[in-house]
């Protein structure tokens, strides 16, 4: 084992969050280190929670590390938020809700911006959940926006998604919309303390009984919480652990290992393809729109 | 690794409730290309310190203006530096009499903003005296 994931398996801080960082810039010396980060992973629970701006996330988010910490486990936290397609640059404001547990050495927590570039979300985001895993976090949670395909992206690389909504966020149709509910595996009526979060949960529930979608499964669960009281956010913290066994039945993971490696062999295609010679004058060519890009792309996969 | 946008926490070391300032500047150097952790009102030196380990980042800005500056800021350099953290830039924002200025600079804090200072002039300098990262 190189020292460097030895320090990090032992639960060092620094060298987590400056892998962490390499990870993030795509730096090549990770590539060498994949292997061992993997065998070096103790199999947490990787859950991701999603759910519109304004539903809670981070505060709900703060609640259960509350709760899993009761629990004696030590919490890894990676929350992404957008970065500025113009500037690149971002504002990470997550911390705020979690200051709580900043003092907690048990508990790491690391803001990542999404990075746009080829998707950057999905692609460097399993792998600083594979080096949170390392470092022996469990559970592990990726807490992204979910306001468009992000969190497909998500539930694609989480083995429990939790989507959280508030009640008056929207009518049935909202709800009913593709996307969102389709990729739960559990929901949280966040800010239960309003009017309507037991209406809007039954509705869901009546909704979700019923409706088509990936009907071979069970309904997921549809639990209210109120995250700034902690109300309900045991239960929630039960039903994401209780998911666990179901995310680990062997169609499941295989499931997941194939969008995975999927990513990963795009990723790949797409960095190799950016570093050949011909890609300036392939491009060109797709602009003059004197080639198509699926051609493009063939030519440059061809060695 | 030029390329890579730069990371900074700003934080709010000590008791004034005042982020007005913080939270102006955490947008201008989001639009100058940074990102921006903010952490929010009334951070203890170690909150600050093991935010600033997690997120691994290259430059920690101090917003106060309570008055306890003396106080605060050399100790949030200090457990930086236990922490293996002594190449992350540390500056400084707010209302702090000269005298001070030339002892938190003793202390490590590398520049203290003024008042009147730009984002543009703050971005600028966070580029040229951040660490080069290997």
């Amino acid at each position: 084992m190189t020292e460097e994931i030895a320090a990090i398996s032992s639960g060092e801080r620094l060298p987590l969050a400056r892998l962490l960082t390499r990870i993030e810039n795509r730096d090549p010396s990770v590539r060498a280190l994949m292997p061992e980060l993997f065998a070096a992973g103790r199999g947490a629970h990787l859950v991701g929670i999603t759910g519109p701006p304004g539903s809670g996330k981070s505060t709900l988010v703060n609640a259960l590390i509350a709760e899993w910490r009761r629990g004696g486990r030590r919490v890894g936290i990676l929350a992404v938020d957008p970065s500025s397609p113009y500037t690149r640059g971002a504002i990470l404001g997550d911390r705020i809700r979690m200051m709580e547990h900043a003092a907690d050495r048990d508990v790491f927590m690391r803001s990542m911006a999404s990075r746009g570039e080829l998707g950057g979300l999905a692609s460097t985001t399993w792998i600083a959940a594979a080096a949170l895993d390392a470092a022996g976090y469990d559970p592990v949670l990726i807490e992204t926006v979910g306001a468009g395909q992000s969190e497909v992206e998500i539930a694609r690389l989480a083995e429990t998604t939790v989507v959280v909504e508030a009640p008056e966020m929207g009518d049935e149709v909202q709800a009913i919309k593709a996307g969102l509910l389709e990729v739960a595996d559990v929901i949280a009526v966040n800010k239960g303390d309003r009017p309507g979060a037991d209406r809007a949960a039954r509705q869901l529930r009546a909704m979700l009984s019923t409706a088509g979608g990936r009907i071979e499964r069970k309904p997921p669960p549809v639990l209210v919480t109120t995250a700034t009281t902690g109300d309900g956010v045991a239960a929630l913290a039960d039903a994401v652990d209780a998911h666990r066994s179901q995310a680990r039945e062997p169609l499941a993971a295989r499931e997941r290992a194939s969008s995975q490696v999927r990513r990963a062999l795009a990723d790949l295609a797409s960095e190799r393809a950016g570093a050949d010679p011909r890609w300036e004058e392939t491009v060109g060519a797709v602009a003059r729109r004197d080639l198509d890009p699926l051609t493009a792309a063939e030519r440059l996969s061809r060695d | 690794m030029t390329d890579t946008p730069i990371r900074v926490l700003i934080a709010k070391p000590g008791l004034d409730g005042h982020d007005r300032g913080a939270k102006v500047l955490a947008r201008g150097l989001r639009d100058e290309g940074f990102e921006v952790i903010y952490t929010g009102l009334r951070q203890t030196p170690e909150m600050i310190a093991d935010a600033a380990e997690q997120e691994d980042v290259d430059v920690v800005g101090l917003s106060i203006l309570s008055g306890a500056h003396m106080a605060l800021l050399p100790r949030t350099v200090a457990l930086l530096r236990e922490r293996g953290m002594s190449d992350v830039l540390v500056a400084a924002g707010g209302i702090i009499p000269d005298a001070d200025i030339v002892k938190l600079k003793e202390a490590g804090v590398a520049e203290i903003f003024g008042p009147g200072t730009s984002i543009g002039e703050i971005a600028r300098y966070f580029r040229e005296h951040v660490r080069q990262r290997a």
